[in-house]
């Protein structure tokens, strides 16, 4: 086995070691009899949490040996990386706080956003020229790190808000609760959509006219719903597009889009038949032991501790590399914009517990929100706004 | 403003909500169970004094409403400027005007319109920045002042009412109150606080640096402001562009004539399939061998000027050194910094053509032009000589269907040579192009053939100094200390006093409840001290009807 390989192998079993681990934590708070957080189910479900942990961690050192650079430096990479700095962000919180139930929320969302990085391509690729130098290690594992830590406070808020919005009836909470809940389950939605077109070996070629009105090609990789400006389809016995997008949409991310909404809806609407309520009606039984001012709490400290390890990471690392790589310690770039967007909205935050009495729930939504940003930047910049930083969308 | 003075004999300053010494409530909201602790109940300017338009400015900008106000709406702003490219990152060969209709619609006019296509540069932006820049000033001022002198002043003896209003609140029955007090002491010690005595009551405090924190970091924030500010100084910064072809010396821009730079080789590599490590292959292969970029490197020797600048003179170098200039690897040299940011392959550098016979083909010589520098006649010997009458670098027809040429660039040159020779001593013109020839003068007999072309790589490189970067770099490790200090330690204090038999406990910190309960469930671990009662959590389990249960407990 190579080292490549046996990198590969140990993120494979980091993956299922954190599904093991998700089922004990659930376990860990169905168990009655104990009336304290911990119990055997949530050490069992740590043990195999900081397992997986470490496995995963092996994943990364040998990665950087066989490539000989940090991995961090395509989309898969970095946010594989993300996945794993949650998990460290859970550990740590965990042995700080006890609490099994954020074990429960946040391992999911680490296997979603895994899961949701191997549908890029995985391969280990050489480095270009600006990303040659000690600082891509520097500022990216902190910047992932620094996100991870406020990720852990979305978690927090989620429990937060799953126990206090009341599903008696139908509200504006109840519908944005669940919209949070329905973006989780889109992600698992376009992750079994790619797998299965992958797994089927789909492709059609399209010839299509760009906006600058030359001739170009592209490959989907799922069945185009809408097709590209003015395509022709090269594959024979392949889906002919319904609609066709104008030059200036990117009509293959558009159809990905579409087909893992459509992969969504179908879960959700399969899960609401099942369970016959709202799904954050269904967990809401999960959360009812959660001690409420904990949980607010546990969500203020990942802001507090998050929020300057983002800072450096993301904006004073980042400024150190771009004055060496790019001439400018600052450029207006898009991925440049919203590292500062999220930290300013971290420091409202932070002014607007601090001073304005902002705690519990209104502080729980906006944890929601900082993570949507925080996404909004690690996935929409990197394949929608695509600026300097393109490269790390590939 | 006259001073209000407390029952225990402490002068406070006019606008005081709890005495700074005992804490007892002076002018505050007494229907309240709980005391408002934010900044210890101290008088804040914006919250005493209402009156003149000093005053309402100094109130707007130190409210943290108005503040995060501020915030938000950079922030909004801010994204909106991402939503197109800015007019930085459009091609610059375009006019925006032009560019953001033709590339998207008209969403694109209209965000050019409305000038968000410089969104970052616009004076409202930068007005928010500097409204945040005051906020930060004043909201700092307002807050550090008073609550400085109310930790300075803080008394040891607190008032009754102010320990009962606590939220960590207990009163416990004591036996042996002078073994209470030492076991509790010790314990306060173990665990770091500061202890101040008096009359057998106790103070313990720790952490209290860290209610600083926000202001030094807001204090880096305002120098980087500043910092940031001080590049539209001039001198400060220099920011120039420099094209040098391989084998040319050139001076510096930006360095008023010191310093001189000579471009010996421009490489230019690329990841090709089975070149690179066997892990490579795949990616290699996925996007194409030679489709990705893996070096840019300009090999250059910096020269400084000797002696002073005599105009028209040849200036006199002296070898300072030799550098690889990569990308993340740019030269630097006294204060300047010179970056591989930009190249240009094989740039026509020479071209040769030979004096033919149309008939025989017989050559009756070479003509080698240099494409930057020509010579306007070239003598082949025997009586054979070439006239370069024009010369178009970059040529085109123009509008009127004349040669012209779009620059200086030898892009695609184009030449109208004379050809002199024996038989036509009169001489015979053609109009030579790539790939073109004409002849407007009828069928000539001779004719220049193309025999050759020489290129050179050309290096795109950026000058920059920065003297504003040290600001910025003292603004930014001021404000990491502020945060870390203000967000990895908090303020926590307890106090403890003795009372009618009774010892009421009550306990403060600024954040992290949880820590703090924690701590003082070790430390009344085993004395006869009750465990202080949680007044928020209290009233809010009344509230619901008490069906929480948790770790906390």
């Amino acid at each position: 086995m190579t080292v490549a390989q046996l990198s590969s192998t140990l993120l494979y079993i980091a993956f299922v070691l954190y599904l093991l681990g998700t089922v004990f934590f659930g376990g860990a708070i169905r168990d009655k009899k104990a009336k304290r957080s911990t119990n055997r189910a949530a050490t069992i479900g740590i043990a195999i949490t900081i397992i997986g942990f470490i496995a995963q961690l092996g994943y990364f050192i040998t990665r950087w040996i066989a490539a000989g650079h940090a991995p961090v430096s395509n989309l898969f990479e970095f946010t594989t990386f993300f996945g794993m700095m949650l998990v460290g962000a859970f550990i740590v919180i965990y042995f700080i706080y006890k609490i099994s139930i954020l074990g429960l929320f946040a391992l999911p969302v680490a296997i979603l956003i895994i899961a949701y990085a191997s549908m890029f391509p995985r391969e280990i690729s050489p480095l270009i020229p600006a990303l040659q130098s000690d600082w891509l290690h520097i500022h990216v594992t902190t910047a992932a790190a620094g996100e991870a830590i406020l990720a852990i406070s979305f978690v927090a808020g989620l429990i937060y808000l799953i126990r206090v919005v009341d599903q008696s009836k139908p509200s504006k909470r109840t519908f944005w609760l669940e919209f949070i809940l329905f973006c989780l389950i889109s992600t698992l939605g376009f992750v079994l959509v790619s797998t299965s077109f992958k797994a089927a070996d789909y492709e059609a070629k399209f010839t299509w006219i760009d906006k600058n009105g030359k001739e170009a090609e592209t490959v989907y990789e799922m069945p185009a719903l809408v097709g590209p400006h003015k395509g022709e389809l090269q594959t024979a016995d392949r889906f002919e597009p319904i609609v066709e997008m104008p030059a200036i949409i990117n009509a293959k991310k558009l159809n990905t889009v579409i087909w893992s909404l459509m992969g969504g809806f179908v879960l959700y609407w399969l899960l609401r038949l099942i369970l016959r309520k709202r799904i954050a009606a269904s967990l809401q039984p999960l959360v009812k032991n959660v001690n409420l001012d904990l949980t607010d709490e546990i969500g203020y400290r990942a802001v507090a501790i998050g929020f300057p390890v983002f800072t450096l990471g993301a904006l004073i690392f980042a400024m150190i590399w771009a004055q060496i790589a790019w001439t400018r310690f600052w450029g207006w770039d898009p991925k440049e914009v919203w590292a500062l967007i999220t930290w300013l909205f971290y420091a409202a935050f932070l002014h607007l517990r601090l001073s304005k009495g902002w705690h519990g729930e209104k502080s729980a939504w906006l944890a929601v929100i900082g993570f949507a940003i925080i996404m909004f930047n690690l996935v929409a910049v990197n394949l929608v706004i695509a600026g300097l930083h393109s490269y790390a969308g590939t | 403003m006259e001073k209000v003075k407390c029952e225990c004999g402490h002068v406070n300053p006019h606008g005081t909500v709890l005495c700074e010494s005992c804490g007892k409530p002076i002018a505050e909201d007494s229907t309240k169970k709980l005391l408002d602790m934010r900044y210890e109940g101290s008088a804040r300017r914006s919250q005493t004094y209402n009156k003149t338009i000093v005053d309402k400015i100094w109130n707007f900008f130190s409210s943290v409403k108005v503040g995060v106000w501020l915030i938000v709406i950079t922030l909004l702003a801010s994204a909106i400027g991402t939503i197109y490219p800015q007019e930085m990152y459009i091609p610059p060969n375009v006019t925006p005007a032009e560019y953001y209709e033709d590339q998207y619609g008209w969403t694109g006019k209209l965000y050019y319109e409305l000038g968000f296509h410089n969104l970052y540069g616009s004076w409202w932006y930068m007005l928010l920045i500097a409204s945040i820049g005051v906020s930060l000033v004043i909201c700092s001022l307002d807050r550090v002042v008073p609550l400085y002198r109310a930790l300075k002043n803080q008394g040891v003896v607190r008032h009754e009412t102010f320990l009962r209003r606590q939220r960590l609140f207990s009163a416990s029955k004591v036996d042996n109150y002078d073994k209470l007090f030492a076991e509790v002491k010790e314990k306060l010690a173990k665990r770091r606080y500061h202890i101040r005595e008096e009359n057998g009551n106790i103070l313990a405090e720790k952490g209290r640096f860290s209610r600083w924190g926000p202001y030094v970091n807001h204090i880096g924030l305002i120098i980087f402001l500043i910092g940031a500010m001080l590049r539209f100084v001039p001198g400060m910064y220099v920011d120039e562009v420099l094209w040098i072809r391989e084998g040319e010396t050139k001076e510096i821009p930006g360095t008023n004539g010191k310093y001189f730079l000579k471009n010996e080789k421009f490489t230019f590599e690329v990841y090709e399939k089975d070149k690179e490590k066997e892990v490579f292959q795949e990616a290699i292969d996925r996007v194409g061998s030679g489709m990705v970029a893996k070096n840019y490197q300009s090999d250059v020797v910096l020269y400084e000027r000797v002696g002073p600048i005599v105009p028209g003179e040849e200036p006199k170098l002296k070898k300072v050194k030799d550098y690889k200039i990569r990308v993340n690897e740019p030269l630097k040299y006294d204060h300047y910094a010179l970056y591989q940011v930009d190249f240009k392959m094989n740039e026509p550098n020479k071209m040769s053509f030979h004096l033919v016979d149309k008939k025989t083909n017989e050559q009756f010589g070479l003509v080698t032009v240099d494409l930057r520098n020509p010579q306007s006649a070239y003598d082949l010997g025997n009586g054979y000589r070439v006239e370069l009458l024009s010369y178009f670098p970059d040529f085109y027809f123009d509008e009127n269907g004349n040669p012209a040429t779009k620059s200086k660039i030898p892009n695609n040159p184009a030449f109208v040579f004379k050809m002199m020779t024996p038989d036509k001593p009169e001489g015979e013109v053609s109009f030579v192009a790539i790939r073109q020839t004409i002849e407007p003068f009828g069928d000539n007999q001779y004719k220049m053939a193309f025999a050759g072309l020489e290129t050179k790589n050309v290096s795109g490189l950026t000058v920059r100094r920065d003297f504003t970067l040290w600001i910025l770099g003292v603004g930014g490790t001021i404000f990491m200390i502020g945060l870390i200090q203000g967000m990895y330690w908090n303020h926590r204090r307890i106090w403890l006093k003795h009372v009618n038999g009774e010892v009421l406990f009550a306990a403060h910190t600024n954040k992290n409840w949880y820590g703090l309960k924690n701590e003082i469930r070790q430390i009344i671990d085993g004395t006869e001290l009750v465990m202080p009662v949680d007044q928020v959590e209290e009233a809010k389990k009344g509230a619901r009807g008490g069906d929480d249960s948790g770790a906390a407990k």
